[in-house]
């Protein structure tokens, strides 16, 4: 079975860092991957390699065989691959729903008027927003804007759902609510790629982990072993710990 | 129904301003040639920079582009020909200056559309004085100013319409999405810079067309006269102090500044462009609350209730917010 993403010897750097250094895994379709380590490790960057938001230095990514390395990010979009941001990016001036149908609007089957805003209206019910596509996007809670930005990531079809630390900043109620809202997603089949501190998420959503540690890929299996591995557990808590 | 009346009103004050001409005399006529030319430039010109944010001191570029293009055809080809040719020489430029700009930001691209303006003007004046020998040229066409008037008219009614299905259209969308957040908007599938791009060109066609329906009026036409910068400048205070972002907001500031400017002139020709300086600071001290207040409405959680009722009118709820400031 082709992965249906695939990453091969993918590099960053900026200037003498190098970010991220020849890392390479396979997705195959309906896995959810928790992307996991310490701070500067080149979680972000990998993400943002994927998603188009940076040229990769070397390396190559590929989507059902296709290679999308190094695409802008719009035509990545429209390939199918969808992500969030660590810090949550709503679209201020727009109302909840136009912030859905801004997506739906540009994907690579768009819709526009009134099938567009019936679609964006099933999609903020599906994200716990039903009925508030009214309101002004800038005044939701934070959760709330979560929501929004799943929704609005969620409108343009993805194959490939990118998260980063889509669960971080929430209280423990919260938590438990987005955890639950992104294991519908998985139990709906979606592929989903997410970096994340919060372990019980992780443990709770993802079959599988790769951890990355300077740039490199340090582990890559089943979370339950990927997390007891010494090797990660040196790599966030140093080496006095192991 | 809203949308109906709202047609219905324009299309009511359109047919009385195309009846205009009937009643008025050869002054009267002129008045409302210059006040509909600055009308349609401020028009289209809130069109590409009201959207984007992209500031353009280019429209005299456009403007004498058009005005060019029928002075150095016009003994040549039919005038409806020349037209054509005209637009088609704005958009050739507006690609080519909108592929080469597009990536600068905030004050570069001012910069750059300012002196391209003054680029195209000395490079018209080379090629005039070097390669033709003549510096001026004549306009000889059989155009009445009541003809021109109405060319005018049609015109300003198709920039006000383009602008109207633009607010409406996906291409809409994407632009306010990409003023929220660039970011976001290539992450979701917009093509950011053909999106400019292709608002940049529609804008720059509407203004090149404005030059070339206006040229037959001045009959004696020089780079000096069609190329001035004054008109660019005039043209982004009108569409400012009205509302850049609002389909009717260019047109309620050019009416009046058009109005104050043809005054000022009258009666004080010789200071007229001092007091023309004094007024552009006046109006610049102001607008900074202005503009500021604009965009902070812009961003403010009440603006998006007049959306409330539906994607269909998105655009006018947020610029509706700009006017009050503008």
């Amino acid at each position: 079975m082709t992965p249906l993403v695939s990453l091969r010897g993918l590099t960053r750097r900026f200037g003498g860092l190098t970010a991220v250094n020849g890392l390479s895994f396979d997705i195959v379709e309906g896995e959810v991957v928790g992307l996991l380590g310490p701070n500067g490790s080149g979680k972000t960057t990998a993400l943002n390699m994927i998603s188009g938001a940076l040229k990769p230095s070397a390396g190559e990514i590929s989507l059902r065989g296709e290679a999308i390395g190094g695409l802008s990010p719009h035509r990545v979009a429209r390939k199918g691959v969808a992500r969030t941001f660590q810090l949550v990016r709503i679209l201020p001036s727009l109302t909840v729903i136009d912030n859905v149908v801004a997506a739906l609007a540009f994907r690579s089957a768009p819709l526009w008027g009134d099938a567009a805003r019936a679609e964006a209206e099933a999609l903020l019910a599906r994200v716990g927003l039903a009925g508030r596509g009214h309101e002004a996007a800038v005044q939701l809670t934070y959760i709330d804007q979560k929501r929004v930005e799943l929704a609005r990531a969620l409108a343009t079809k993805p194959s490939l759902l990118l998260l980063d630390e889509w669960l971080a900043g929430l209280n423990p109620t919260e938590l438990r609510t987005g955890i639950d809202l992104i294991g519908s997603l998985r139990d709906g089949g979606m592929t989903i790629l997410l970096v994340e501190h919060v372990m019980d998420a992780v443990r709770a959503l993802c079959g599988r982990c790769i951890v990355m540690n300077a740039g490199t890929r340090i582990a890559d299996g089943e979370t339950g072993a990927v997390l007891k591995d010494p090797e990660v557990i040196r790599a966030y808590l140093g080496t006095d710990h192991a | 129904m809203k949308t109906i009346i709202g047609f219905a009103v324009a299309a009511i004050a359109f047919g009385l301003l195309a009846l205009a001409p009937f009643y008025l005399d050869a002054y009267g006529i002129g008045l409302l040639i210059g006040m509909t030319g600055y009308v349609t430039l401020a028009s289209a010109w809130g069109l590409f920079s009201g959207r984007t944010g992209y500031v353009s001191l280019a429209t005299v570029a456009f403007f004498g582009i058009g005005a060019y293009a029928v002075a150095a055809l016009n003994e040549t080809l039919p005038y409806p020909v020349i037209l054509l040719v005209a637009a088609g020489i704005g958009l050739v430029v507006a690609l080519i200056v909108g592929l080469a700009t597009l990536r600068l930001a905030g004050v570069y691209f001012v910069i750059f559309t300012f002196g391209l303006a003054e680029l195209i003007r000395q490079l018209v004046t080379w090629f005039e004085t070097t390669v033709t020998g003549t510096l001026g040229r004549y306009i000889f066409l059989p155009l009445g100013p009541e003809h021109i008037y109405w060319q005018l008219l049609a015109l300003c009614a198709v920039t006000l319409l383009i602008t109207w299905w633009v607010d409406r259209s996906r291409l809409g969308m994407a632009l306010r999405v990409i003023a929220d957040d660039e970011v976001v908007a290539s992450h979701i599938g917009i093509d950011i810079a053909r999106t400019k791009i292709a608002l940049f060109v529609i804008s720059a066609v509407l203004i090149t067309l404005v030059g070339a329906i206006q040229a037959p009026r001045w009959t004696y036409v020089e780079p000096a006269i069609v190329f001035n910068p004054t008109v660019s400048f005039l043209t982004l205070i009108m569409a400012l102090l009205g509302g850049a972002a609002r389909l009717w907001g260019p047109a309620l500031g050019a009416i009046p500044l058009f109005i104050l400017f043809e005054w000022l002139s009258a009666n004080f020709p010789n200071h007229y462009s001092i007091l023309l300086g004094l007024l552009f600071i006046v109006i610049v001290f102001l607008l900074p609350r202005g503009v500021v207040g604009l965009l902070e409405r812009l961003r403010a959680p009440s603006a998006p209730l007049d959306q409330a009722a539906g994607t269909s009118a998105p655009a006018q709820g947020k610029a509706a917010s700009q006017e009050v400031r503008g």
